[in-house]
């Protein structure tokens, strides 16, 4: 008769998880081919696009319309123009047709006004462009030379703020998802209940859900690494092994947090209720697609401590400024924190029948 | 002596809900080792909430419960170790096979026979290397037998586990409990299928309305409560007052009438039944339905609650 080792239940239990999810093949799509398709889909849609590429200005007939049109015309592509009535335009600014708007001649102190959206940084960045191209055409003289060079290295672009972005989503989406469905499912079919009926030690099953979901991270995470690699050219700056080390943290941390939200619910919907409820603000606020340096400073505090924040902020840390251990220490730190406080309430509250 | 398996005294469970339920209403109970227990009782009697308790899977709401000598609050890991379940209704995992599941349940136990052992026991053999949900009712409730059993557990609870099953798989399953039984070892199980229990059992309890109503060997429950033969007829013609010359026919120990349909409790089938006959041409009536039958637990049970143990649930 065989004695089994003292890991032998965690073993098997992280198998059959394991074999459970390798058997389900529409799930293998989802949770390995969404990424990359979303990875694709925006790295595409963001890929070339230049700011000062071509602002669409409008220009309202007036006594300069014909000047400001000539000169913005000797541009060449910069500007794509339209005259028109100014209430035209004014919609058109409006709907995001059009960037900036000239009003010629309509004041007696100026002789142009630019009517510019000040929350579109195009506009703006139109205003300052089609006011340069004027007043040289008037004469103005620059007293500084100066050159641009531009800047387009890989660890600068969008896709390389996004990948790390998508990175921490992904581990955040498969933590709460993975471990939560997985965990309601089974006290909906009395799984658990049967569990608890044997010897089996608690913590031996809850580590090995964690366990099982952080394997099956893996390929996902390595996926997404290379393909953002050969498709779009997004590189590693710092250490390759401190990518690693934020994504199995972010990986425990997010599995921990999918532990905490299925621990007591017993239907599906009410445990999907609770995840979007952890998700969706972290959706929002953590900066996936942007930078969280965006909203206010006063909830700049909230933002910065919320998981997915730590995880993605310690990601682009590290693969786009080549930060060290040291510089996200505190990023790691916090993950560990979330990761440990969740499992340990979790564990507590648990209810397994 | 013989050594005592189970035993609880003045068990009570009341689940909070306005009005509260109370699900167990002080059962006492002892269940020697090497017995085989049945507790019976229709669906709601409170038979899963009793067994539950005893698995410690519930808290009980006040009495005292020992399994194996020992008590949940201290011992509760010991206890698991030398006991195996099966649920009334656990879905074990679909895509996994037979033996990765039998495999998965004995590494939970530190001795216990070999995942193979157990598969074999259950005859599932052939299905080691088949997904759950390509099993039939009987095998996937075989399957959880051989899960309860790779433990080698000296206590085994089963909680209906023929419920819903074909008559050929209840047959196949009993001859595993038999077997089991044939060991040794303790087990107590809940059906509420009279035969079941008439088969198996050394000893049934019966359960109404969350307390023991009666408690014996399956033989002795039925010649005590029930007498020797059951008769069951109807007539072509319906009257009342029937009862009282029916009553009176030589042999008749009771006499239940339930619509058209008459049941009557006898001594000797040979002496009533020709009484019966005689009466009933002498009647000018003709019995358009005459069966008899060995009395059996359905009838003690209908005995104590003057209900069927089967069709509870439509009449309540």
């Amino acid at each position: 008769m065989s004695q089994p080792s003292r890991f032998q239940p965690f073993l098997q239990l992280t198998l059959c998880r394991l074999r459970e999810f390798i058997r389900e093949p529409e799930a293998i799509f989802w949770v390995y081919g969404f990424p990359l398709i979303m990875t694709l889909v925006l790295g595409i849609a963001f890929r070339d696009k230049k700011v000062d590429e071509q602002y669409v200005v409008d220009i309202e007939e007036g006594p300069h319309a014909d000047f400001v049109e000539r000169s913005l015309q000797a541009e060449g592509a910069r500007f794509k123009l339209q005259r028109g009535p100014f209430l035209e335009a004014k919609q058109r600014l409006r709907t995001g047709k059009t960037t900036l708007i000239v009003q010629s001649g309509a004041s007696q102190q100026a002789d142009v006004i630019y009517l510019a959206d000040p929350v579109r940084p195009e506009s703006s960045l139109a205003q300052k462009a089609v006011d340069d191209v004027l007043q040289k055409a008037r004469g103005r003289q620059d007293v500084l030379k100066s050159t641009t060079t531009e800047f387009n290295e890989p660890g600068g672009r969008y896709i390389d703020l996004l990948v790390p972005g998508l990175l921490g989503m992904g581990l955040m989406g498969g933590g709460l998802f993975g471990v939560g469905f997985a965990i309601v499912d089974m006290r909906i079919r009395k799984l658990l209940k049967r569990f608890l009926a044997t010897p089996m030690r608690r913590p031996d099953f809850l580590l090995a859900i964690m366990t099982s979901r952080f394997v099956f991270m893996l390929p996902e995470v390595i996926m997404l690494l290379l393909f953002s690699y050969f498709i779009f050219d997004v590189r590693i700056q710092g250490s390759l092994w401190l990518v690693v080390l934020c994504i199995v943290l972010g990986g425990i941390t997010f599995s921990g947090i999918g532990l905490l939200v299925a621990s007591r619910a017993k239907t599906l919907e009410t445990a999907s209720g609770l995840m979007n409820l952890v998700m969706l603000p972290m959706w929002v606020l953590s900066g996936v697609f942007f930078s969280a340096d965006r909203f206010p400073d006063a909830v700049q505090p909230i933002i910065r401590a919320l998981p997915l924040t730590l995880l993605i902020d310690a990601l682009r840390a590290v693969m786009n400024e080549g930060a060290g251990i040291l510089q996200i220490g505190w990023q790691l730190l916090g993950l560990i924190l979330w990761g440990v406080l969740t499992f340990v309430v979790a564990l507590k509250i648990f209810r397994w029948s | 002596m013989k050594s005592v398996a189970i035993k609880c005294i003045d068990l009570k469970k009341t689940y909070p809900a306005k009005p509260p339920v109370e699900a167990v209403r002080g059962l006492d109970l002892t269940i020697e080792t090497g017995e085989c227990f049945g507790l019976l009782g229709p669906n709601g009697a409170g038979k899963t909430t009793t067994i539950e308790i005893l698995e410690g899977l519930l808290e009980p709401t006040s009495g005292e419960v020992e399994v194996l000598s020992m008590k949940w609050k201290d011992q509760g890991a010991a206890i698991r170790e030398r006991i195996g379940i099966s649920l009334q209704e656990t879905k074990l995992s679909d895509k996994l096979t037979v033996g990765e599941t039998v495999r998965l349940f004995r590494s939970f136990y530190s001795q216990g026979i070999t995942s193979e052992e157990a598969i074999a026991s259950v005859s599932l053999q052939e299905k080691t290397n088949t997904w759950i949900n390509k099993l039939s009712g009987g095998q996937k409730q075989r399957l959880a037998v051989a899960c309860a059993i790779v433990g080698k557990p000296d206590l085994l609870f089963l909680d209906e586990p023929t419920t819903g099953l074909d008559p050929q798989s209840r047959r196949q399953l009993w001859e595993i409990i038999q077997g089991y039984k044939d060991q040794g070892r303790t087990i107590l199980l809940t059906t509420h299928y009279m035969d079941e229990a008439e088969k198996l059992c050394d000893r049934v309890g019966v359960v109404d309305h969350g307390k023991l109503i009666a408690l014996g060997q399956p033989r002795q429950l039925i010649d005590e409560l029930a007498g020797g033969h059951v008769l069951e007829f109807e007539f072509n013609i319906d009257q009342a007052g029937d009862e009282a010359p029916l009553r009176a026919l030589p042999g008749a120990l009771e006499l239940r009438r339930e619509g058209q349909r008459f049941s009557m409790v006898v001594q000797e089938v040979h002496v009533t039944l020709p009484a019966l006959l005689e009466w009933t041409r002498n009647q000018n009536r003709v019995l358009t339905s005459l069966a008899t039958h060995t009395a059996t637990l359905e009838d003690v049970f209908v005995k104590l609650t003057g209900r069927h143990l089967r069709d509870e649930g439509a009449k309540s």
